[in-house]
């Protein structure tokens, strides 16, 4: 195993230190032959950490599959992804489970980590094999129904209580389906414009509202995925301050676009939940700084050309995100290190209960880390991906940030800008 | 001149009045023996309808045949993503077979957008979704020149569906643009929330009561803001200054000063899902009946985008009135099409 000596490099924003990689932890020993890396200008992070990924492997091998998204996280300077549960066939057993699973080991770029359907089919009808997922080689801890919302609240109450057992978390995909029943994008001045079904804010912060109030009342530990608006930001903040279990997410797109971006109808710009007005981005951007948003989640969406090409009502929704989701947060956060090491890997780490990841580069850790050059400016090109699908929303536009380098307990998954295999 | 006619907002005041003044030469034509000139000989027109409208694609197909241009029929029923051919790939087949211009209905909001991206002719709106209709505007605003010989200034209600309504989207556009006055009235369940939800309640109670002039002082100005219009990159450029837009829950304050009311089809299943109670409760509240019109001025006009309901958002009494406009919207229809094609398709005014 070749030993790594990053030179000058700032930890986190610290001073200029050297810092040692050897047998796949974080070393002090100077020893032998080391492989010496100019880290000038550079800054190390704990590897980041998706909670929230879609590989579309097993079912949709022509939009993504583990090996191909795996090398997209690595080149965003990620070191574990959460793989969300709506493949084909769902992730709702432990057999898909691991299918999954096994092929990010065999990938070996990146520690994919499956998340468990919630329900059969994500049907939203009847609990799925929890407990043999969590007790499955894949030791599932996330469980998600991602992409539909667990919307009846006897079965979300359940489902919640069950994963106790194994210290499992439900991540909710917020959307009360009524309310959204044929919805296209954000509900208000713009989709009234533009003759497309509002999505409205209320269809996502009645069901967070619910949902930390079960979560309350069963003592249980409730995620929730892709907050979107500032009432939901206002819901979780007197829920926390309650004292109730819950952590949330935002997407680097919902950090940054806005719902008058549908006004091209070009459906790259079609995501669920869907972009809010610039003064949802203005609480979420404030929510993430203060902690009431605890992560930061990109909601990887790979979809295939034909699936965006094509009327916006008949698009799916999603976008790209592994690849660029540090430079947005960057350009979101600037150089507050500490706050994105927070946001991005150590704490998502911490809700995934992922052993070695979000841990700090301190001698003895296991060597999970990226490389940031915070002064590189590099424009987006979609051609240009590692993911299999092209649906990033940035195409064309200037991006501050490069990742240098990945490594996966102290091998390298990408160097000079490129991923190793 | 522009090259697409995707949204009224595409057009400003100077286009939008050229575009009437030469449909009011092109109407002159069709008094004539013969009704056609030769301005388009050897431009193919295509009419690419998703869905069904055998009154908008025969004024489509008679304005261009009017003009001498080859007219294409494509008819391309249900969902061209379920049951066959993308849009891009039929796109790509008008392209190949050299369309100057597409006319363009279909379900899905903003399909003239992307069509527009895919191919080099002209795109023209016939209806797409619940978003736009913009010949059907144009069409409406000559109609009301000709009957009132006026825009600027015109007090306007648009009664109905607004939040389904491509008509009235493009009817508060152009009609803006031009200077009229919009009320948009309808139930607030069919009214765009961020529209409505700026009503409080105490206004609405206040204009429920109102009467006659003192209308506006009971209602808020609202802007509905003008539609986007993307520059060919595909970027959305800047927007043009909102439009100013009032709101009623109640017809019956708002008909003694209107000068034009344009009723717009309510589909009966919209009280399936709950927008209104029943076909009779809407009627009674928002149906312009022969007492209603009684109330309007003198002068005012009663419009409707056609297909009626006959007895439900309009009496047959009011549809066959003098004061209705219908039967002619249809005849205007024909003269601003041609007006359209004959513009963008670069003949001079």
């Amino acid at each position: 195993m070749t030993a790594y000596l990053l030179k000058g490099v700032s930890v986190v924003g610290g001073s200029p230190t050297d810092l040692i990689i050897r047998d796949g932890v974080i070393s002090s020993d100077r020893s032998g032959a080391l492989e010496e890396i100019d880290a000038a200008g550079l800054v190390a992070l704990p590897g980041l950490v998706d909670l929230h990924t879609h590989l579309r492997e097993p079912g949709r091998e022509d939009a993504e599959t583990v090996e191909t998204g795996s090398r997209a996280a690595a080149l965003g300077g990620y070191t574990a992804v959460c793989a969300m549960a709506n493949t084909s066939p769902v992730a709702d057993t432990a057999g898909v489970v691991e299918q999954v699973w096994r092929l990010g080991r065999e990938a070996g770029l990146v520690d994919v980590q499956p998340i468990g359907a919630v329900t059969v089919g994500l049907a939203g009808k009847q609990l799925a094999e929890l407990g043999a997922m969590a007790t499955s080689a894949a030791n599932v801890r996330i469980f998600s129904d991602d992409g539909f919302c667990v919307a009846d609240p006897r079965l979300m109450r359940r489902a919640l209580e069950y994963v106790k057992a194994f210290d499992g978390i439900i991540a909710q995909h917020a959307e009360e389906p009524r309310l959204t029943e044929g919805a296209q994008m954000h509900e208000g001045e713009v989709s009234t414009r533009l003759g497309l079904t509002g999505w409205p804010a209320v269809a996502e912060e009645a069901i967070i509202a619910r949902d930390v109030l079960l979560a309350e009342h069963v003592g249980s530990r409730l995620h929730v995925c892709h907050v979107s608006t500032a009432g939901s930001v206002e819901v979780l903040r007197q829920a926390k301050a309650r004292g109730v279990l819950v952590t949330a997410e935002v997407t680097p797109h919902h950090l940054l676009l806005t719902d008058e971006l549908a006004a091209s109808y070009d459906p790259v710009f079609k995501v669920n939940p869907p972009l809010r007005t610039a003064g949802d981005v203005a609480a979420l951007r404030e929510a993430l700084v203060e902690g009431v948003i605890d992560v930061v989640a990109t909601d990887h969406a790979p979809h295939a050309v034909e699936d965006k090409e094509c009327e916006w009502a008949y698009a799916r929704p999603g976008m790209l995100g592994l690849e660029t989701a540090l430079s947005i947060v960057l350009s979101v956060l600037g150089d507050r290190w500490d706050l994105i090491a927070d946001r991005m890997s150590r704490t998502p780490a911490r809700i995934a209960r992922l052993a070695g990841h979000g841990t700090d580069l301190a001698v003895g850790s296991p060597a999970n880390l990226t490389l940031v050059d915070p002064s590189a400016r590099r424009v987006v090109d979609p051609a240009e991906l590692a993911s299999r699908s092209r649906n990033t929303p940035y195409s064309g536009t200037t991006l501050p940030g490069r990742i240098v380098a990945t490594f996966l307990r102290g091998e390298p998954t990408v160097l000079d800008g490129k991923a190793v295999k | 001149m522009i090259k697409h006619l995707r949204s009224a907002a595409d057009l400003d005041a100077a286009t939008a009045t050229l575009i009437l003044d030469t449909a009011a030469e092109m109407a002159a034509l069709a008094g004539r023996e013969v009704k056609k000139l030769p301005t388009l000989r050897g431009r193919t027109v295509v009419n690419l309808f998703y869905e069904d409208s055998t009154r908008t694609r025969i004024s489509f197909e008679a304005a261009a045949k009017r003009l001498s241009a080859d007219v294409i029929n494509f008819s391309a029923k249900g969902s061209s993503v379920s049951k066959g051919e993308s849009l891009k790939d039929t796109a790509l087949t008008l392209q190949a077979m050299g369309a100057d211009a597409v006319v363009i209905r279909h379900s899905a909001s903003g399909a003239p957008h992307r069509l527009a991206s895919w191919v080099d002719g002209s795109v023209i709106n016939a209806g797409d979704g619940t978003h736009e209709h913009p010949t059907q505007a144009l069409l409406d605003a000559y109609t009301m020149r000709s009957r009132l010989g006026r825009l600027d200034g015109l007090k306007v209600a648009i009664v109905g569906d607004v939040l389904h309504s491509r008509v009235a989207r493009s009817n508060v556009l152009l009609l803006t643009t031009l200077g009229a006055e919009i009320t948009l009235v309808g139930p607030p369940t069919l009214i765009p929330v961020d529209i409505a939800a700026a009503l409080s309640p105490t206004e609405l109670a206040g204009s429920a009561s109102l009467r006659g002039d003192r209308l506006v002082t009971g209602e808020k100005a609202l802007g509905l803001p003008a539609s986007a219009n993307p520059a060919d990159d595909g970027k959305p450029s800047a927007f043009s200054p909102a439009a100013i837009t009032k709101v009623s829950y109640d017809l019956d304050s708002v008909l003694p000063v209107m000068d034009v009311v344009m009723m717009l089809r309510v589909q009966t299943e919209r009280m399936q899902d709950s927008y209104f109670p029943s076909a009779r409760e809407y009627s009674r509240r928002y149906g312009l009946d022969v007492a209603r019109m009684r109330k309007l001025p003198e002068h005012a006009i009663v419009m409707h985008p056609g297909p009626m309901n006959r007895g439900m958002e309009i009496a047959p009494e009011v549809a066959d009135s003098s004061r209705s406009t219908i039967v002619e919207q249809v005849a205007n229809g024909v003269s601003a099409r041609m007006a359209v094609l004959y513009l963008l398709l670069g003949g001079k005014a």
